[in-house]
């Protein structure tokens, strides 16, 4: 028999339907795996075997007993480590965290464990999402199975690389401003962000509340489709949550896989597709256009004039709503206190906690979106910044009227080597230069591979308007049809 | 010119409850700065009419029923504490009289 | 300090008071205002939380249908005008009571701006103006441990309870108000009375002072006339109406000896003290925190629709104001007795004796007689008192029935207040019916006659005036409960002699 580690969910889930593997045997392949190849990839932060195989017991037995099975019963999914699962770890990758056990799920585990799916256990990231790489990780950096060396994107650099290590076929990233994309990229793997609102955020550990949306990550586009249609949907715990249906993202997979695009007309941003990107990156983006089109396509340039004013506005947006959203780890209600010796007043006791709680990166942000928020400073710094947003979702909903999707290179450059860019925390920023407008907007964006430079894997970002998801699935299922697959070195 | 001092990057460490190291505040005020001349490039858009955004979805009067839904047992409200006694999370003496509403 | 304080009388004669008033109001609602926590009170600690009011790692709010709607009744009530689009922002401040270390509030977004409030003052009209109406969160409830008396300084640790964290507030704020002069005590009273009884009208609140339901924030400043309005002070922790008005009072004689003296005020947060009816110095606001407001992003705006607004509108109950109008006219008060029935606090329960049956005479005669005399002796609240509207109505129709007396009733009446239950109940348990049964009574009577022969004779012989002597051994042995009127008839008639 062929490793069950190799099979996509779609055909995991046939295969426990149709009884010819046990979800236990799934999951305990998977296990395995992470057993054998974790110590180096460094994908999870804890691993719930046991959890998992009770699960998976659960869902043989209700096969069994002839009870009806969600689409993808018995299939493990992995789930980075900024959602919180009832008396499961969750630390968001910070030393703050680090022996919280929350009294409640999130509302997306609550629907993975309604369907059926496996958890396998919870995914690195940067501390609170707030990085590109991993290496803001309280508990060590996660490396990238295509080079050991080099880093798996971030923040949800665990979620992608778990994927790419075929530690798991499933599993859910969230995106602020390219945390599930980015990696997704760099991984050779698919991410997607769905629309903000069609994902719930409740019991997603708040970075920047208005831009923060959680979602699927998959070796293929229709699995990420069928995971997508699993979380998907209206939160009544969620305010922002939208009271629609999810868009039929995996009949839409499912037609793209045809390779045909006929009548899809596709925007190419002219500011993301000049400058800025490395020429391997730029090579292969350029190859998938000539794909597009060769699959039915009809591409035309369109200009987004204020994207270029996107990282500069996501800079203040995101940490401002940061510094008050991680108010609350103050060592009170839960997790890290440092620094109580009976004579300290809470205020040290606090600012201690803190201090020691938080890494750099989050330091820098909070710090900054302090600022930003002060009187005298909010008109010129976070104000204006909402102004600019406006701007940006502006251009999008112009190219919208022209083009069914935008289409770009979903990161300026390919899987960098661990250490590269922490010494400048800017440099670090660029690697969501392409990714972060559609968070600004709130519509959804999917990285799906595209091609190789020097060996290691690029990502086409398609971006779709908001609450047509659908379009972007089709688009990332033709285009993952003609091109690839591509798999990393064996570990 | 530096877009903000040392001094005043010591201030948002206070308002951030961060009790940051000395050498932590010459590493931050230098990198602060290089994120804020970035940041600030947002300056140059002209939107002086345009409304600002603080939400992306186009949604209003998302409202609750007043119904009463299940609360946290007293032991899971505590689960997480630090430090708790009389069922209460305990802290430390408080200095600063500094209550709002 | 020594220095004497100046007396209020020199201090309106020489400066102008301005005051304004901040109120929070806690919502009867069943739940909490963004979580479905139950708001009762009185739990033991924590057990009314859940992960959004304790403000763990990924919870979210959802706010409250039944809290947006009573703050827009209170704006209407309060004659503001409803916006059509608000948003919540999240005030940032650290401190333990508060979860989030930020409260969910409302900056320069309230749900109800610009309306005004008529009050009474000695009869007197006085609008106070309106500057807003908001929603906010409450906070929990922090216990000081170790220091003497249960405050923060000296304690030595802190115990920190969530249950009473995120129930619904209202803040209603007014203009400043200046021209109110010596009376400024007494216009920042009549405001609060006011505001509690519209509030109490709208049943939004039960509107407690003394169990925290209903806050007050009293702002005061002075000025020398035509100048400036002076530096005003924030005074917390008012507690109740008549702290209202002393604290205002209390303050202004303070900034004015500090001002005679040649000093200046300082912008601060101030304590009011129920013990002493002095203001202490809190925090000062120059040194106050940047709150950083923002537009709350886990909360989409409010936009009330207009035919919703409008429904509300239509259903408010009639104000209190207009309500004692008509009340005044129904029971044909004049405006003295309709002033000292509002001065006694018992609107409200003449008005349901009333309903309950009893006549509005006997029902003014019973609260304002009895029941406030006593209430002024123990010092509670009239309507705290012990008896109900309908255990009153039901002690004035045994009277009317005859089965009490007036000094009979009374006599029921302290036990009722006692607790011991319904006036028939406490009549019957304790044997105190006016004796009717005409042949207990003749027997009684024919009984005192063959006791006392002299009397008797004395009265047959036309000395109807020494009966009373015989009506007085007759009430003796029926223990008081035959009516003395009756009893005389009787005893004339025995005798023959016409009274």
């Amino acid at each position: 028999m062929t490793d069950l580690t190799s099979f996509s969910a779609a055909e995991l889930a046939g295969l426990v339907a149709r009884g010819e593997s046990s979800a236990v045997e799934v999951t305990q392949a998977h296990l395995d795996r992470i057993s054998a190849v974790d110590d180096r990839v460094h994908a999870f932060l804890h691993v719930d075997t046991e959890g998992a195989l009770d699960a998976a017991r659960d869902v043989d037995s209700r096969r069994a007993a002839g009870e009806p099975l969600g689409p993808l019963a018995g299939v493990p999914v992995a789930v980075k480590d900024v959602l919180t699962t009832k008396g499961v770890p969750t630390t968001a990758g910070s030393k703050i965290l680090a022996d919280w056990r929350p009294p409640y799920d999130s509302t997306i585990v609550r629907r993975l464990r309604a369907a059926g799916t496996v958890m396998l256990g919870k995914t690195n990231m940067d501390e609170f999402a707030m990085g590109s790489s991993t290496e803001y990780s309280a508990f060590g950096p996660t490396h990238n199975p295509w080079d050991l060396s080099r880093i798996p994107g971030g923040s949800g650099g665990g979620s992608s690389a778990a994927l790419a290590a075929y530690e798991t076929p499933l599993s859910i990233g969230s995106d602020t401003g390219g945390s599930i994309r980015q990696p997704g990229a760099v991984t050779g793997t698919v991410g997607v962000k769905p629309t903000y609102g069609g994902t719930s955020r409740y019991g997603l550990i708040a970075f920047s509340s208005s831009l923060d949306t959680p979602g699927p990550c998959a070796r293929t586009v229709l699995d990420a489709a069928l995971l997508h249609e699993v979380i998907g949907g209206h939160d009544p715990l969620d305010s922002t949550s939208i009271p629609a249906p999810v868009p039929d993202v995996v009949a839409a997979a499912r037609l793209g896989a045809s390779g045909d695009l006929t009548g899809v007309r596709l925007g190419v941003v002219r500011e993301f597709a000049g400058e800025g990107a490395e020429p391997g990156v730029l090579a292969a983006f350029r190859a998938a256009v000539e794909t597009l089109t060769k699959l039915g396509a009809e591409v035309v340039e369109v200009s987004c004039p204020h994207f270029q004013y996107a990282l500069p506005a996501y800079y203040l947006i995101a940490p401002s709503e940061c510094s008050s959203n991680l108010a609350r780890f103050d060592g009170v209600r839960f997790g890290l206190r440092v620094g109580d010796d009976g004579i300290r007043s809470l205020e040290e006791v606090m600012s201690a906690t803190r201090e020691a709680g938080f890494g750099p990166e989050v330091k820098r942000r909070v710090m900054l979106g302090t600022y930003a928020l002060s009187s005298g400073y909010y008109d010129a710094y976070y104000g204006q910044a909402q102004k600019v947003r406006t701007l940006i979702s502006r251009d999008f909903t112009t190219a919208f009227d022209q083009v069914d999707a935008l289409i770009s290179p979903t990161t300026p450059f390919v899987a960098f080597q661990v250490g590269a860019r922490t010494a400048d925390p800017y440099q670090m920023y660029l690697a969501d230069l392409f990714t972060i407008p559609s968070n600004l907007y709130g519509g959804p964006g999917i990285s799906v591979p595209c091609g190789l430079a020097d060996g290691l894997p690029v990502g086409l970002q398609v971006m779709a308007p908001t609450m047509a998801d659908d379009r972007m699935y089709r688009v990332a299922a033709a285009l993952e049809s003609a091109v690839g697959p591509f798999t990393p070195p064996a570990l | 010119m530096a877009a903000i001092s040392r001094e005043e990057v010591a201030h948002l460490a206070r308002l951030s409850r961060l009790a940051v190291t000395e050498e932590e505040l010459d590493t931050l005020a230098g990198q602060l700065d290089v994120i804020l001349q970035a940041v600030a490039q947002v300056g140059e858009v002209t939107a002086a009419d345009i409304p600002p955004t603080s939400h992306s979805v186009p949604l209003t009067n998302v409202l609750r029923d007043d119904v009463v839904a299940s609360c946290l047992t007293p032991q899971e409200a505590l689960s997480g504490a630090p430090d708790a006694a009389e069922q209460r999370f305990r802290v430390p003496r408080i200095l600063d009289e500094d209550v709002a509403s | 300090m020594t220095t004497t304080l100046p007396a209020y009388d020199e201090v309106v004669a020489r400066y102008e008071p301005v005051i304004g008033l901040e109120t929070h109001v806690e919502l009867g609602t069943n739940t909490k205002m963004f979580c479905g926590c139950p708001t009762d009170f009185g739990g033991a600690p924590n057990t009314r939380v859940c992960p959004v009011c304790l403000g763990l790692p990924g919870s979210l709010p959802v706010a409250n249908r039944a809290a947006v709607e009573a703050t827009i009744r209170i704006g209407l009530a309060l004659n503001c005008s409803i916006a059509q689009w608000c948003r919540f922002a999240r005030k940032n401040y650290y401190y333990p009571d508060m979860p989030k270390n930020y409260q969910i509030s409302q900056y320069d977004e309230p749900l109800c701006v610009d309306g005004y409030l008529d009050v009474e003052v000695n009869g007197e009209p006085v609008r106070i103006s309106i500057e807003r109406v908001h929603m906010e969160e409450d906070t929990g409830k922090t216990l000081h441990v170790g220091g003497a008396t249960g405050r923060i300084h000296g304690a030595t640790e802190s115990l920190v309870d969530y249950n009473r964290a995120g129930i619904p507030l209202v803040e209603i704020v007014t203009k400043p108000i200046p021209g109110a002069g010596a009376m400024a005590p007494e216009v920042a009273r009549a405001y609060v009375t006011e505001l509690r009884d519209v509030l109490r009208s709208l049943g939004v609140s039960d509107v407690r002072m003394e169990e925290g339901s209903l806050r007050c924030d009293v702002n005061t400043s002075l000025n020398l006339p035509g100048e400036q309005w002076g530096t005003r002070t924030e005074t917390k922790n008012v507690n109740s109406l008549r702290s209202v008005e002393r604290a205002v009072r209390s303050e202004m004689i303070r900034q004015a000896s500090v001002l005679a003296a040649g000093g200046r005020i300082t912008q601060e947060t101030r304590h009011f003290h129920e013990d002493t009816g002095d203001t202490t110095s809190g925090r000062s606001k120059e040194t106050a925190t940047d709150y950083r407001y923002f537009p709350e992003p886990d909360l989409v705006p409010i936009a009330p629709d207009p035919t919703w607004v409008a429904e509300l509108k239509a259903a408010l109950p009639e104000l209190p104001r207009l309500h004692r109008r008509r009340l005044q006219q129904e029971w044909g008060l004049s405006d003295p007795d309709m002033q000292s029935i509002l001065n006694a606090g018992a609107v409200e329960l003449i008005e349901a004796t009333i309903a309950a049956g009893a006549t509005p005479t006997a029902a003014r005669k019973w609260w304002l007689g009895e029941l406030s005399r006593r209430a002024n002796e123990t010092g509670v609240e009239l309507a705290d008192i012990g008896a109900t509207p309908v255990q009153v109505a039901e002690l004035q129709g045994l009277v009317d029935a005859g089965k009490l007396t007036d000094k009979l009733a009374r006599t029921v009446l302290e036990h009722v207040v006692a607790g011991e239950g319904s006036p028939a109940k406490i009549m019957a348990d304790r044997k105190l019916e006016v004796v009717s049964d005409t042949g207990a009574l003749t027997a009684a009577v024919d009984e005192a006659i063959a006791a006392n022969p002299a009397i008797a004779d004395k009265v047959r012989g036309g000395k109807v005036a020494a009966a009373g002597a015989l009506v007085g051994a007759v009430m003796k042995t029926t223990r008081g409960q035959a009516d003395a009127k009756t009893v005389r008839e009787l005893i004339l008639e025995r005798l023959g002699v016409q009274g």
